[in-house]
């Protein structure tokens, strides 16, 4: 990882101010009823997109949509300018090697170790040993394990697991990042630590992000939240201020109900999002 | 109700038919393009080739024992006792080798790449490897392709030596046969068509073993439960897809050699 913090967004490919991802009536359905129904959005460069909503609603769907590991049946997905809902599979690999993602448990490769799990794109890319080493090491850090390195996954906790899985997002320097529920399952230290290193990913590198989560404290801490260099901690923001470029979507049963600021939220008259947030 | 059901088990099987053909054909012409994973093919090749050849090498030596000892019984009655030989080395090389092989490797290993690939599918390990970036066809399916095919060839070779040497063991220590005999019948009627009949076989149940456990393995769903069943199928359809695929290349040989 480089420890200079400079924009993720690679303005040779993309331009500075066009969307890193966008949605544009988007219907995906696997043999049965739509999971998601006609979604509309977009990521712009250095935006953290917080997805909410109940468990089963199409939240994790959307986010793999996003890198197009599940293909929509109607509508247009753009990532970094260009089409994938009419891409092939094998034009895909390389698009997809510019994002970062979480996924729900983990899903680190169990036969492999820590280093190896975090290494996988560098290993694939044939770069040598020592650098990957040294790579693995300051992805380690970051996510504060760098006592893993020669573990197995299956000797780490589900904490940790999730940790090593930020630690492989971010090592290829991701021009975006998805969460897809990071913090599922965890004890709130624990989830406070991982929210904690994704404050730090987009305040320090500000790569621009979706995260998927059900938990409104986690969504909530984000927004009210930055991560000071100085401290090496995350702080909370002065009283009244939030984020002004972490904001909020949320969905039910299949369609986008929200897509707006945490004032916008807290304020929504939709009777879901009222439900929702009480 | 009824003929709706057997509409849609109808279009399901097309399907599926029609998916494994793609997955399968795509995973053979990876190794056209780059890259190609070297060092997983090696590591499959020892895995499925030399984690093998000690069942085979059983198998084979029990199977040629059984036929000396069948074949001599019969044979005696006609006073022919003396092609023994000649018969193990024929049912070994043209038939019983390949086959034999190609059952017991896809027990070993077809139900391998299906609970393991299963397995990587339901804990989104395939998914993670695509979000990175890696085409798992070509990582995972192409390697366990091409290192079956290669070494079910050297394993059926393994099996027919193992088996001429069972059946020489039955026939010089418990029929009290001379084993030069033996052996030189066993040599002597062997001729080209049979060889290749022979190594024919076992590279089409080596991609037959590896693309279908691939494919049940890819195509897992529903958890656990899901990984088991995917297991059954890979086995089942591949050992009787190997029996199919026999009879045929033997109707395919026979009428071309005609032998």
């Amino acid at each position: 990882m480089n420890e200079n913090p400079v924009s993720a967004v690679d303005s040779s490919t993309t331009d500075a101010e066009s969307p890193v991802v966008e949605f544009r009536n988007v219907t995906i359905s696997f043999d049965g009823p739509p999971v998601l129904r006609d979604i509309n959005f977009s990521v712009g460069p250095r935006e953290t997109r917080i997805l909410l909503g109940p468990a089963g609603v199409g939240k994790s769907v959307l986010l793999k949509a996003t890198n197009g590991l599940v293909r929509p049946d109607s509508g247009c997905i753009s990532l970094f300018g260009e089409d994938i809902a009419i891409m092939k599979e094998s034009g895909m690999f390389a698009l997809r090697a510019r994002t970062g993602m979480v996924f729900q448990e983990g899903a680190l490769f169990d036969s492999l170790s820590v280093r190896d799990n975090v290494a996988y794109q560098l290993i694939q890319e044939r770069i040598p040993d020592d650098e990957i080493d040294t790579r693995v090491k300051e992805a380690l850090i970051f996510v504060g394990l760098e006592h893993t390195f020669s573990l197995f996954p299956g000797s780490l906790s589900g904490g940790m697991r999730r940790r090593v899985a930020i630690a492989r997002a971010l090592i290829h320097n991701p021009q975006l990042l998805l969460y897809d529920s990071p913090t599922g399952g965890l004890d709130p230290v624990t989830s406070t630590t991982i929210i904690e290193l994704i404050v730090k990913q987009r305040d320090f590198y500000k790569t621009p992000s979706i995260m998927v989560t059900h938990r409104l404290q986690d969504a909530f801490t984000m927004v009210t939240h930055r991560y000071d260099s100085e401290k090496s901690a995350m702080v909370p923001l002065p009283q009244g201020e939030t984020d002004p470029n972490t904001t909020f979507m949320m969905l039910n049963e299949g369609q986008m109900i929200f897509d707006g600021s945490i004032h916008e939220l807290v304020t929504s008259d939709d009777p879901f999002v009222k439900e929702f947030l009480e | 109700m009824a003929f709706e059901r057997i509409d849609r088990s109808a279009k399901e099987l097309v399907l599926t038919v029609q998916d494994y053909f793609l997955f399968s054909s795509r995973a053979v012409l990876n190794i056209f393009s780059r890259p190609f994973y070297w060092a997983d093919l090696i590591q499959q090749s020892d895995i499925i080739g030399v984690g093998s050849v000690t069942i085979v090498i059983f198998a084979g030596f029990f199977t040629g024992g059984v036929l000396a000892v069948q074949s001599a019984a019969t044979l005696a009655s006609f006073g022919a006792t003396a092609v023994t030989g000649r018969f193990v080395a024929m049912s070994m090389i043209r038939e019983l080798g390949a086959v034999l092989t190609g059952i017991m490797v896809s027990g070993r290993n077809a139900s391998s790449m299906a609970s393991e690939l299963g397995s990587m599918v339901v804990t989104e390990q395939i998914d993670a490897m695509r979000a990175l970036g890696v085409d798992p066809i070509r990582k995972l399916v192409t390697p366990r392709i091409y290192a079956t095919v290669a070494m079910l060839f050297f394993l059926t070779i393994v099996s027919d030596f193992c088996g001429i040497l069972g059946g020489a063991a039955v026939t010089v220590f418990m029929n009290n046969q001379n084993g030069t005999q033996y052996f030189s019948m066993a040599y002597e009627f062997l001729q080209f068509p049979d060889i290749l009949q022979g190594l024919v076989k076992p590279l089409l149940f080596g991609f037959l073993i590896a693309s279908i456990g691939c494919f049940y393995g890819m195509r897992t769903t529903g958890g656990t439960q899901g990984v088991g069943r995917s297991t059954i199928q890979a086995v089942v359809f591949a050992s009787v897809m190997i029996i199919f695929s026999d009879l045929l290349v033997s109707i395919t040989m026979v009428s071309i050699f005609n032998k």
